[in-house]
């Protein structure tokens, strides 16, 4: 029998996390979901592609910014959606009005965001919990304000500046599909990297001020590069999702759609989906932003079924808020951990199986 | 802690349960067309409503006023034996719900009237490449007035603009003309976002044309609290005149704070927005008196809502409370339909079925609303004569003015324009930035 | 008139408005104190008692739909506490937090199945014409108001202070732990303070549907609260009191003063440029207390 290596001797749940991939589970069906996100959406219609996965790509960015912020550091903040507002109205800018190409305009867009991160987050130092939670609420008015004030940003008359067609290089990207594919890549560097740094020295040390940042800070940490850090990532990821709403989905910057109720709906994606897990970002955003309209549509379909009058189409309008609203209680009371849990458990158990099957 | 076990034990199963709910809502998303079928034949036209939320009061008035005249045209064997289908599409007022619903209908549409701003801004650049009309009432992007920079959108009816001109020429009529503006002060009282914020270049414009000074309190949604602001005004600011500009619920809130703050309500002057009986009703009495502009006549005194009532309603086919029946937001409803048929109308006859989202935009561009036609349609006094083409999508109409009496609406006025030439030329201005930015 | 006495006016309606925000941000404060929640349900549940209340006056008059409401509003607070909190007991407060944001949905989509989509007015019968106190006009239905948010805080500072369940309460607040083992039933406590926050919720329903009408809209006004509760500090009741006052006034003199030199508009980010100072100053809110942590 081999030495134990430096690895075995962290902690099982440590060993766990820091490996790329648990399980050959989870390898499996990565593989199946980053084919099915490459290879099946040419043949699904532009419904699928404009009305579902190209605005659930980009909330999960947003979100996954969030998450970072939220899960592995610990800290919590209300104002993500004026970070996309930042993004949305840096990236139109510096695209239609000075014509810097959309890669670096996505770039510029992200650290814009992150540079007003870094200031958002200054109260991170002294505070966190709710108190936090209101001081970033307090940075979304004020962000969203200053965006409808400034008379440059050209938002002051009508709130809404539209985009030029947007090229890439000769490739004009004006297609469902292209606009699509333009978002999966954004959203797979983005992702590759938030995995990468969250299993770096600074996701480690994320989690340790997450844990007790008392105890971080003995440790050496610094809180003010970490925690800053952290902000500046969030905002980064906002800002793109932001750059990302103009020019793979709606085509035009409008301030009114970064109100502080997407703040709260993304705050409520990574809680759903599932604090510190990049799985999590995903399905929590497809649960909040799908789930009502997959409600919309199945009880649209079933009034349809059962017909008649029984029902006013009022009645079932907001009866649909009241199912959303069971849906999230229940799945909270019955996995507070997430739905990315939901998974982590089964494949785990699958693992296990597995396990004693080889042994015996 | 004994709970916490219990429930995770269970939670698994329960999970998955949820989870596979969950699947099966979304799998059947995946046939979102299947009772919207329509028979051959028939024009078939999804609708985009709010029944939900803030706006909803009067949202759902205009929704189904507009489909008590599809009911009544279907009733009375469609336009030329073509029915209406028509099949809603909730959003709430929040613009991703819709964006999601244009895609769900996408080619469906024949013509889109979501019956909120900020959607018409975030859907222009799909309608224009897809060959839909988006319509908004008296609301939507002002400039759209120009058909030629815009082939797919209409404000069909007074735009921003109009409406703000219109408002000043109303007040200088009460103050005894024009020359009498000079040395007012005009306070303007309106949401801080891109629909409180249209009137500025109007009133810029006639401020100096006329003398009078103007001044603005912007207020953050939800604008539930002006208490500052109206002290400011009567206290500070002492206007002769004010105006306001806000939206939904903030439109009652000024005729509390009027009173308390002692500014008389018969100097006070509402937008349009601001001129249905859900905004007063919550005022009660302190809204009597109240002025407010408007597009279209009030009540139920036309050929067109008796009928419906008759042919819909006495049927037990009505698509809302009887009650509601003659609101603002249901006549505003009525004439939308109008105009809608109109379009469909014009688009069988030079086009043929089946109808397309470009075949109604041109149908609605040869829509001709004369006195002639209206009264036909049984619509006179409900709205104003109008005629669109290829190059004017409506926009510069006069508007009505009326008055609450503590319960209902009266028509106080006459038709009152908007001064053309300080509309025309913003609208040009803003047609060529829209050029520039999107760089055509 | 000068710029002295139109301070004093703003002033007073900064007050006066201010008391209005604190009968909200006392709903908060309430279950926060007794439960760490923060409860963003609480906007909604305003909403559902008011649209009870004049749903109920025509049927059967005022003072039975008052009684009745807070039946109503008594049935909500234990169904949330026994249907969302209990299971969630022990969760992290951001799970619960969520957990309200979806019984914030469940409330404000049956309160429009039951009650409809339409605004109503809601008179109590308050005089309206402004007051003049030398010179200074004063406004009568923000004052009658604001002495009926006075009223209603004495009533709860009083039922803190001097009946058992007050006292179990304020144990409960201090050490959950502690109290339990000396024999204070926990989630008897925690039934009592909801159906407490949605008695305040009906009260603060009823000033503010008096002052704008109950609809859809005021489920809104529970965001003022918001920057109040950093102010005063979330777990205090005399904090959220001051903090209102501070917020009212801070927002009046705002827009009258600062207003007009960056195009006004500034009343809502006014408090929570208060509520910035106050996090640079005092983290912890007047009346918070700091968290010591040990490691």
């Amino acid at each position: 029998m081999a030495l134990p290596d430096a690895r075995t001797q962290l902690p099982q749940v440590l060993q766990r996390d820091m490996r790329y991939l648990p399980g050959s589970l989870d390898r499996l069906a990565l593989f199946l979901l980053v084919g099915f996100f490459l290879l099946v959406p040419p043949f699904l219609g532009d419904y699928w592609l404009k009305g579902i996965l190209v605005p659930m790509l980009i909330l999960s960015i947003a979100a996954l910014g969030l998450n970072v912020l939220t899960g592995y550091a610990g800290l919590i903040s209300l104002g993500q959606a004026a970070f996309m507002a930042i993004g949305a109205f840096a990236g139109v800018i510096a695209y239609g009005r000075y014509g810097i190409p959309i890669p670096l305009t996505l770039l510029l867009a992200g650290l814009t965001a992150a540079l007003v991160g870094a200031v958002v987050g200054t109260p991170s130092l002294r505070i966190k919990g709710l108190y936090l939670l209101v001081a970033t609420l307090a940075a979304q008015f004020i962000i969203v304000w200053t965006i409808q004030r400034v008379p440059w940003i050209g938002a002051a008359s009508m709130v809404t500046i539209n985009t030029p067609p947007v090229f890439i290089g000769a490739w004009e990207i004006d297609t469902a599909l292209e606009q699509y594919y333009f978002s999966l890549a954004v959203a797979a560097v983005l992702t590759l990297f938030a995995w990468n740094l969250t299993r770096s020295r600074v996701g480690r040390a994320w989690m340790a001020i997450r844990d007790h940042d008392v105890a971080a800070r003995v440790m050496g940490i610094s809180m003010l590069r970490y925690k800053l850090l952290a902000f500046m990532v969030s905002a980064f990821y906002g800002g793109i999702a932001g750059a990302l709403v103009v020019f793979a989905w709606v085509g035009a910057a409008n301030v009114q759609e970064y109100e502080l109720e997407l703040s709260i709906q993304l705050l409520g994606m990574i809680i759903i989906g599932g604090l510190g897990s990049i799985l999590g970002s995903y399905l929590g955003a497809a649960f909040i932003a799908l789930l009502p309209i997959a409600i919309s549509i199945g009880m649209h379909n079933l009034y349809g079924i059962v017909g008649g009058e029984i029902v006013s189409a009022a009645v079932l309008a907001n009866a649909e808020h009241v199912v959303f609203g069971v849906l999230i209680v229940l799945f909270l009371i019955f996995e507070p951990l997430g739905l990315a849990h939901i998974w982590r458990r089964f494949s785990s158990r699958f693992e296990f199986r597995l396990g004693s099957a080889v042994r015996t | 802690m004994l709970m916490r076990r219990a429930s995770i034990r269970f939670s698994p199963a329960l999970a998955t349960g949820v989870l596979a709910a969950g699947v099966l809502a979304t799998a059947s998303a995946t046939l979102p067309t299947q009772t919207s079928i329509a028979a051959e034949g028939e024009i078939y036209h999804p609708m985009l409503v709010t029944r939900t939320g803030p706006f909803a009061s009067a949202a759902s008035g205009v929704s189904s006023g507009q489909q008590d005249y599809f009911a009544l045209v279907n009733a009375n064997g469609g336009i030329d034996g073509v029915k209406i289908k028509w099949e809603e599409c909730e959003f709430g007022y929040k613009t991703p719900r819709a964006l999601e619903c244009y895609e769900r209908f996408r080619g469906k549409w024949k013509i889109v009237y979501p019956n909120s701003t900020p959607v018409i801004f975030a859907l222009s650049k799909r309608l224009t490449e897809d060959k839909v009309l988006g319509i908004n009432l008296a609301g939507g992007r002002s400039e759209s007035t120009d058909g030629t920079t815009f082939p797919y959108l209409s404000p069909v009816i007074l735009n921003f603009w109009s409406q703000a001109a219109s408002t000043i020429r109303y007040i200088a009529q009460q103050e005894g003309g024009e020359a009498k503006l000079k040395g007012r002060k005009i306070a303007f009282v309106h949401l801080d976002n891109a629909y409180g914020r249209q009137p500025f270049p109007i009133f810029d414009a006639l401020a100096k044309k006329f003398g009078f000074e103007w001044k603005s309190w912007p207020l953050a949604w939800p604008a539930l609290e002006q208490s500052a602001a109206w002290v400011d005004i009567a206290r500070r600011f002492r206007a002769d005149w004010a105006i306001q500009w806000n939206y939904g619920q903030s439109c009652n809130v000024p005729m509390t704070e009027m009173k308390k703050v002692g500014f008389p309500i018969e100097k006070f002057v509402g937008t349009l927005w601001c001129g249905s009986e859900e905004d007063v009703t919550p005022a009660g009495d302190l809204a009597k008196g109240y002025v407010s502009a408007n597009y279209h006549g009030v009540g139920l005194d036309f050929p067109v809502i008796q009928e419906i009532i008759k042919k819909v309603h006495d049927q037990g086919k009505g698509n809302i409370d009887r009650k509601r029946v003659g609101t603002v937001a249901y006549n505003r409803g009525v004439l939308t339909g109008i105009i809608i048929v109109e379009a469909f109308r014009n688009a069988i006859k030079s086009a043929g079925m089946p109808l397309d989202g470009k075949k109604v935009r041109d149908g609605f561009r040869m829509i001709k609303l004369d006195k002639k036609r209206l009264k036909e349609l049984g619509a006179e006094g409900l709205l104003p004569e109008l005629v669109f083409s290829a190059t004017y999508h409506g926009g510069i109409e006069p508007q009505l003015f009326q008055r609450w009496d503590g319960k209902t609406w009266t028509t106080i006025s006459d038709w009152v324009p908007p001064y053309e030439d300080v509309v025309k030329s913003e609208i040009k201005r803003a047609a060529a930035e829209y050029k520039k930015q999107t760089k055509q | 008139m000068n710029d002295l006495i139109y301070g004093i006016e703003l002033t007073i309606t900064g007050l006066l408005i201010g008391s209005m925000y604190s009968m909200v941000a006392l709903g908060f404060v309430l279950i926060f104190k007794a439960s760490s929640v923060f409860n963003f349900a609480q906007g909604a549940m305003t909403l559902f008692a008011a649209l009870t209340l004049v749903g109920l006056i025509p049927m059967v008059g005022f003072w039975v739909a008052l009684l009745l409401t807070v039946g109503v509003m008594g049935g909500v607070a234990v169904f949330a506490e026994r249907a969302i909190f209990r299971p969630l007991v022990g969760a992290e407060p951001l799970v619960i937090f969520v957990a309200t944001l979806g019984l914030a949905f469940i409330l404000e989509g049956s309160a429009q199945i039951f009650w409809g989509t339409q605004p109503h007015g809601l008179k109590l019968g308050l005089p309206v014409e402004p007051l003049m106190i030398g010179g200074v006009f004063v406004s009568m239905p923000d004052f009658i108001s604001a002495l009926a948010a006075a009223f209603f805080v004495i009533l709860l500072v009083l039922f803190f202070h001097k009946t058992r369940i007050g006292l179990g309460l304020r144990a409960i607040a201090d050490d959950h732990v502690a109290a339990q083992s000396m024999g204070i039933q926990l989630r008897k406590v925690w039934t009592i303070v909801w159906v407490l926050a949605g008695i305040v919720a009906l009260a603060a329903g009823m000033l503010w549907g008096a002052r704008i009408g109950v609809h859809f809209a005021m489920s809104l006004i529970a965001l003022k609260a918001l920057p109040v509760l950093i102010i005063g500090g979330i777990e205090s009741i005399p904090g959220a009191i001051v903090a209102g006052l501070i917020v009212g006034v801070a927002e009046a003199l705002g827009e009258g003063f600062i207003g007009p030199l960056v195009g006004g508009g500034v009343q809502d980010i006014m408090a929570y440029l208060v509520a910035l100072l106050f996090l640079m100053f005092r983290p912890y809110g007047l009346f918070g207390e700091e968290m010591i942590e040990r490691v």
